[in-house]
């Protein structure tokens, strides 16, 4: 007998709040690729955002929460390059001084993925034949690039759906975000998103893509007026494959 | 100088609405970044290669006392008189001593950052010895008044009809800005005669070959090499990190220097120079002296940010930086811009009086990509800001906040109602997706910020809806 295979959802406190729709367009094909779902409902946030502001008593105590919550599963799934940094490198860095918790850490990290990586590695994704064509521009979310290392999986995603990838000038340049960055300094973060969101207007495409929510959040924020919309990885996906 | 959050915000703003800066910021640092990435690709291994060098910087600095000493020894045996300085106010004062004892009234100056660091040109000025910047670019922001914008390319932010204007206030001859030879040249007349007319040479120095006691400068211009071979005296301000023990060592750092800075595979003009003209030579200076600076570089070493003084000031980091390539190089308040610049300002001049600098950094990494050392400069930002909340540089209300929102994500019951209450809160002023702020209360001031979803995610789940049966597939 095939047991179905399982897999948490870490929705991420931005999805949570901001942009749920992204976290049912991740259930969705999650499911359609074979996995059973599941949503430890006690989970908040992986605490981050107060490593990245230098509060780490307080990121390690929601590293500590996250760990507990989805120690039982097999594996772990994130909309985000960003989080999914956070839990597979930076938690192992917060509880350097704390052994025991730095082995839940590295158990946790074994077992955690961002979702296009999940979907090409783990699930082999196979969609079916795509039906429709849609050209979009990517943006490579820094973590997820430079820190993970993932910057083909998405675009195999992507390209498997039915999309064709116009690439801008230079996809790996920071959208501006940055977490409270862009609240601290909002003069050079938001120079920052208009450049990119130039060079992706330069490429005639529809619609910008992302797979980070921060970058998301960042880049609607301006994007107001041009004639192209935002959207994260897992919509586009989700639409293309239904 | 400083650079709070509000002074690098204040002067990142005027940068921004710059137009002309912005070109030139924009033109200058990608053509150093493509220069320098296909300088990279034409060295077979280049990945290995800087793997090799961070690997010797490493050994190095574990040691470099030792080689310090090794090389004070060689340098002296080759005539060079070697000082030390604790302190920037020291290596001013070795330096002011030299002139004096030798009744200098005009330096000329090669470009260095070190003695941009110490605030030297000021000292020298107020001593009534006259400094003149021989590099053009630090020539014109010396006319200009201006510290450096970027550590290799120090005028970065002047146009040439700025330069044209200084060039006519200082010679009185009337130069078109649309003449670039015939400004050149007219820089060129008039530093010949401060170079023959010199007592004595100032330089940086790019490395000390211990094994040798041999200082290496590089230059594109040659005007280095007028600054230390035709006045009878040549003082060189190297800082103590700048230390390779071989030529070997040496060899690889001079490959990635060029190549990460200008993305030549060398530079114009490679200077060694091992001690003072010797009797048979035909020209060169009668004293060599080399003020080793410390500064606050030591007291890194053994601690969690010994890795900085890898750094070997090629200046890619600020060329890859999306910050710097907006907010220009003197929001950092001080000579050292960029990633780099935020890194060392606070820890070599004080994190309080630098405190936004951990701040001016999305965490993007680029700079830890291009970095021929590797040097992880986010990390270092990280701890600077980790630094910041231990230290309580952080204003009380920032920290207060901080800890209330770490409080209510730790509690799923507070997280639910304070984002309940939030919602409703909200209500007045969310259109669509956003929220309408009126532009003061705007956090993102021109960007819009996003509004609560109706629902959460969590609200969604727990309602069933995405239950396979429901249609959730």
């Amino acid at each position: 007998m095939n047991l179905p295979k399982r897999v948490a959802l870490l929705v991420t406190c931005t999805v949570d709040q901001l942009m749920p729709e992204v976290g049912v367009s991740t259930v969705k094909l999650l499911r359609r690729a074979g996995y059973e779902v599941d949503f430890p409902m006690e989970q908040t946030c992986c605490g981050q955002p107060f490593f990245n502001s230098g509060f780490r008593d307080e990121a390690r105590h929601l590293a500590k929460r996250t760990i507990a919550a989805f120690a039982k599963y097999d594996a772990v799934v994130l909309p985000s390059g960003s989080c999914t940094t956070m839990i597979r490198q930076e938690y192992l860095h917060l509880f350097e001084d704390e052994p025991d918790w730095q082995e839940h850490a590295r158990r946790l990290a074994d077992k955690t993925f961002e979702l296009s990586e999940f979907l090409v590695h783990q699930a082999k994704w196979d969609p079916p034949q795509p039906t429709e064509s849609r050209t979009i521009t990517y943006h490579d979310s820094c973590h997820m690039n430079r820190m993970l290392g993932v910057k083909e999986e998405p675009r195999q995603c992507l390209e498997a759906a039915g999309c064709t990838i116009d690439e801008m000038a230079e996809s790996e340049r920071c959208c501006g975000f940055g977490g409270l960055f862009c609240v601290r300094m909002p003069e050079v973060s938001n120079a920052m998103t208009n450049e990119k969101l130039r060079q992706a207007e330069d490429t005639h495409a529809p619609t910008l893509v992302t797979s980070d929510p921060g970058c998301l959040m960042q880049m609607r924020g301006l994007v107001d007026g041009k004639p192209f919309k935002v959207e994260h990885l897992a919509t586009v996906l989700e639409e293309m494959t239904r | 100088m400083t650079a709070t959050m509000h002074e690098f915000r204040h002067s990142a703003f005027v940068a921004i609405e710059d137009i002309q800066l912005q070109s030139a910021l924009e033109g200058a640092t990608h053509k150093f970044g493509t220069g320098r990435t296909d300088a990279l690709a034409e060295v077979p291994e280049v990945e290995a290669m800087r793997d090799h060098f961070k690997k010797v910087r490493a050994a190095t600095l574990s040691q470099l006392a030792h080689h310090l000493e090794t090389f004070e020894k060689n340098a002296t045996a080759a005539g060079t008189q070697v000082h030390w300085a604790a302190t920037g106010d020291d290596a001013c004062r070795i330096v002011l001593d030299i002139a004096q004892k030798h009744g200098v009234k005009l330096v000329t100056k090669s470009k260095s950052m070190a003695t941009e660091e110490i605030h030297l040109n000021q000292v020298l000025s107020k001593a009534g010895i006259e400094p003149v910047e021989t590099d053009l670019g630090e020539w014109i922001i010396q006319l200009a008044g201006d510290p450096p914008s970027h550590i290799i390319a120090p005028a970065i932010h002047k146009t040439r009809h700025q330069i044209a204007e200084m060039f006519t206030k200082e010679t009185g001859q009337q130069v078109s800005a649309d003449d670039i030879p015939g400004l050149t040249e007219l820089a060129r007349q008039v530093l010949r005669q401060k170079f023959l007319a010199a007592g004595m040479g100032i330089s940086g120095g790019n490395i000390m070959v211990a094994e040798t006691g041999s200082l290496v400068l590089v230059m594109n211009e040659g005007n280095g090499r007028l600054v230390t071979s035709t006045p009878p005296v040549h003082v060189a301000v190297v800082g103590l990190e700048k230390l390779a023990p071989t030529w070997d060592d040496a060899a690889v750092w001079l490959s990635l220097l060029a190549r990460s800075s200008t993305g030549q595979a060398l530079t114009i003009y490679t200077n060694i120079i091992t001690g003072p003209a010797r009797p048979t030579d035909p020209d060169g200076p009668q004293e060599v002296h080399i003020v080793i600076l410390d500064n606050g570089r030591s007291k890194l070493i053994g601690t969690k940010y010994e890795e900085v003084l890898q750094c070997i000031r090629c200046g890619a980091c600020l060329n890859a930086c999306p910050v710097y390539r907006e907010a220009g190089g003197h929001a950092y308040g001080n000579p050292y811009s960029g990633p780099i610049g935020a890194v060392i300002a606070p820890l070599l001049f004080g994190l309080d009086k630098y405190s936004g600098l951990p701040h001016a950094s999305s965490l993007c990494g680029a700079c830890k990509d291009v970095c021929p050392a590797r040097i992880d400069l986010p990390r270092m930002l990280l701890e600077l800001r980790a630094d910041e909340v231990e230290q309580r540089v952080l204003p009380w209300w920032e920290s207060m906040s901080e800890r209330a929102a770490a409080f209510g994500l730790a509690n799923p019951g507070l997280f639910k109602y304070g984002t309940a209450v939030m919602r409703q809160l909200q209500r007045p002023l969310a259109k669509g997706d956003k929220l309408n702020l009126p532009g003061k209360l705007n956090p993102g001031q021109s960007r819009k910020t996003p509004a609560l979803a109706k629902r959460s995610f969590h609200d969604i789940w727990q309602s069933g809806e995405l239950d396979n049966k429901n249609g959730g597939e």
